[in-house]
């Protein structure tokens, strides 16, 4: 099972659209895509997740891992349209506070 | 091999002069039994080509020679056949050592877990934990302390298998350097965070959940890095509140603080600490809920704490078909009544 990636440049902002589940089979698919707009001159990426409906612990450790690098480009990172148990994922692993995540997603449309 | 081979040539011959002969079911029968034999000696399709030439060669010397010369050619065609065989054989044989490897690290990892599981007079302690594949990404810990104090780790390390593994061994010698005396579970995770990040790849983290059992007081104390959320059981209502300590993930950020929690534990109260492969059993209607755990825990709650904890194991392994996706660890440490 494939994921459904899909990027988009918007006012200088990289958006990147996934749909699927983000396991650790496909978790290096994500990393592929994801990576590179991480590694930009301050990067600006937004991550739409809302056709995602579940990410283990593997899929957590690659938004981690794109976290640290936006913060060493001196970039930002956004995650938006998180489902309940995405959601709940991040907030009890306490990345909620080091991350900028939202239900809403506003910003993509 | 040689004398085998020519052992192989004999018995292809007789085989083949009888089926030619009496072209019945046993004939074939003897072919298909030949077959394996040639398997287990590993002998090439082209050279079983080549028997079947010399077998004609032998028995019907007046074909035209344009039979024996299609053969020859035939011949030529199956050694390709041969190579992936042969390549096929040495991939096994690459397989099977791949495998022992695993296994000797599997059984390493084995001593990173305790043994025993430390005794006080006043609490009942159960625990399983099972690796979905060989090794484990689940990791438990116990210490007593001189005051018969209990500290108990429960801890997840991002992903399984072998990488999660060889995590596994930074956190089992980062706690056993720790020092003796015993320490507040948030100083504790405030400790190991600052080895597992300066440790780990970047997308590497270790969820867990410390605490300590007073048994002079029954108190436990706790403190939490991004760890599952356990349970804690009220005996006198009997009722399940979520047992949740508040903190961010190891190996994120350096300077992290983890928060205490504490709860006076009274008789037949019990903790219920667990790792996401429980509360994350999927089965084919999706997702088990919290409450279907809490139900069963409620099953059982009459009998001791490891046989609690071994039956929920059954059940949930029932339920996933007997084929657990995730490492799965759950421990219950329960007050006496």
């Amino acid at each position: 099972m494939d994921l459904d990636i899909r990027t988009e440049e918007k006012n200088g902002q990289d958006i990147l659209y996934v749909g699927g589940e983000v396991d650790a089979y496909t978790a290096p698919q994500l990393r592929e895509s994801l990576k590179p707009l991480t590694e930009k001159d301050i990067p600006n990426v937004i991550v739409d997740l809302a056709d995602v409906d579940y990410i283990d612990s593997t899929g957590l450790g690659i938004f981690i891992g794109a976290l640290k690098s936006v913060n060493a480009n001196e970039g930002s990172l956004k995650l938006i349209g998180l489902n309940a148990r995405v959601k709940r994922l991040f907030s009890i692993t306490g990345l909620d506070e080091v991350m900028d995540i939202s239900e809403e997603r506003e910003e993509a449309k | 091999m040689a004398d085998s081979f020519s052992l192989m040539q004999e018995q292809y011959t007789k085989i083949l002069k009888k089926y030619l002969e009496e072209k019945n079911e046993t004939g074939l029968y003897h072919a298909q039994q030949f077959s394996k034999k040639v398997l287990e000696n590993q002998i090439s399709p082209e050279e079983v080509v080549s028997l079947h030439l010399d077998a004609l060669e032998k028995y019907f010397p007046d074909l035209p020679q344009g039979v024996f010369d299609s053969f020859e050619f035939l011949l030529e065609v199956m050694m390709g056949y041969g190579m992936a065989y042969r390549e096929h054989q040495s991939l096994r044989d690459k397989q099977k050592e791949l495998e022992t490897e695993i296994n000797v690290a599997a059984s390493m990892q084995q001593t990173f877990l305790p043994k025993e599981i430390p005794s006080v007079d006043a609490l009942d302690v159960g625990v399983i934990s099972v690796p979905a594949s060989k090794m484990s990404g689940d990791y438990y810990h116990f210490i007593k302390d001189d005051n018969d104090c209990i500290g108990v780790a429960i801890a997840d390390i991002i992903g399984k298998g072998v990488p999660a593994a060889l995590c596994m061994s930074m956190i089992k010698y980062a706690m056993d350097s720790l020092p003796e005396q015993r320490l507040q579970p948030g100083a504790l995770l405030d400790n190991l965070n600052r080895v597992v990040e300066q440790n780990v790849a970047s997308n590497m983290f270790i969820t867990m959940m410390y605490g300590s059992y007073d048994p002079r007081v029954h108190h436990f104390y706790y403190s939490g890095a991004g760890h599952e959320p356990g349970f804690y059981y009220h005996y006198d209502t009997d009722t399940f509140e979520e047992l949740y300590a508040k903190g961010l993930v190891l190996g994120i950020k350096r300077d992290t603080t983890f928060r205490e929690y504490h709860k006076k534990v009274e008789p037949g109260d019990f903790i219920v600490l667990l790792s996401d492969g429980v509360t994350e059993c999927r089965t084919d209607d999706g997702f088990i809920e919290r409450e279907e755990l809490t139900r069963l825990i409620r099953k059982y709650k009459h009998l001791p704490a490891q046989e609690i904890v071994d039956n929920v194991f059954y059940q949930l392994e029932k339920l996933q078909g007997f084929q657990l996706r995730d490492d799965f660890s759950l421990i219950i440490l329960r007050r006496k009544v």
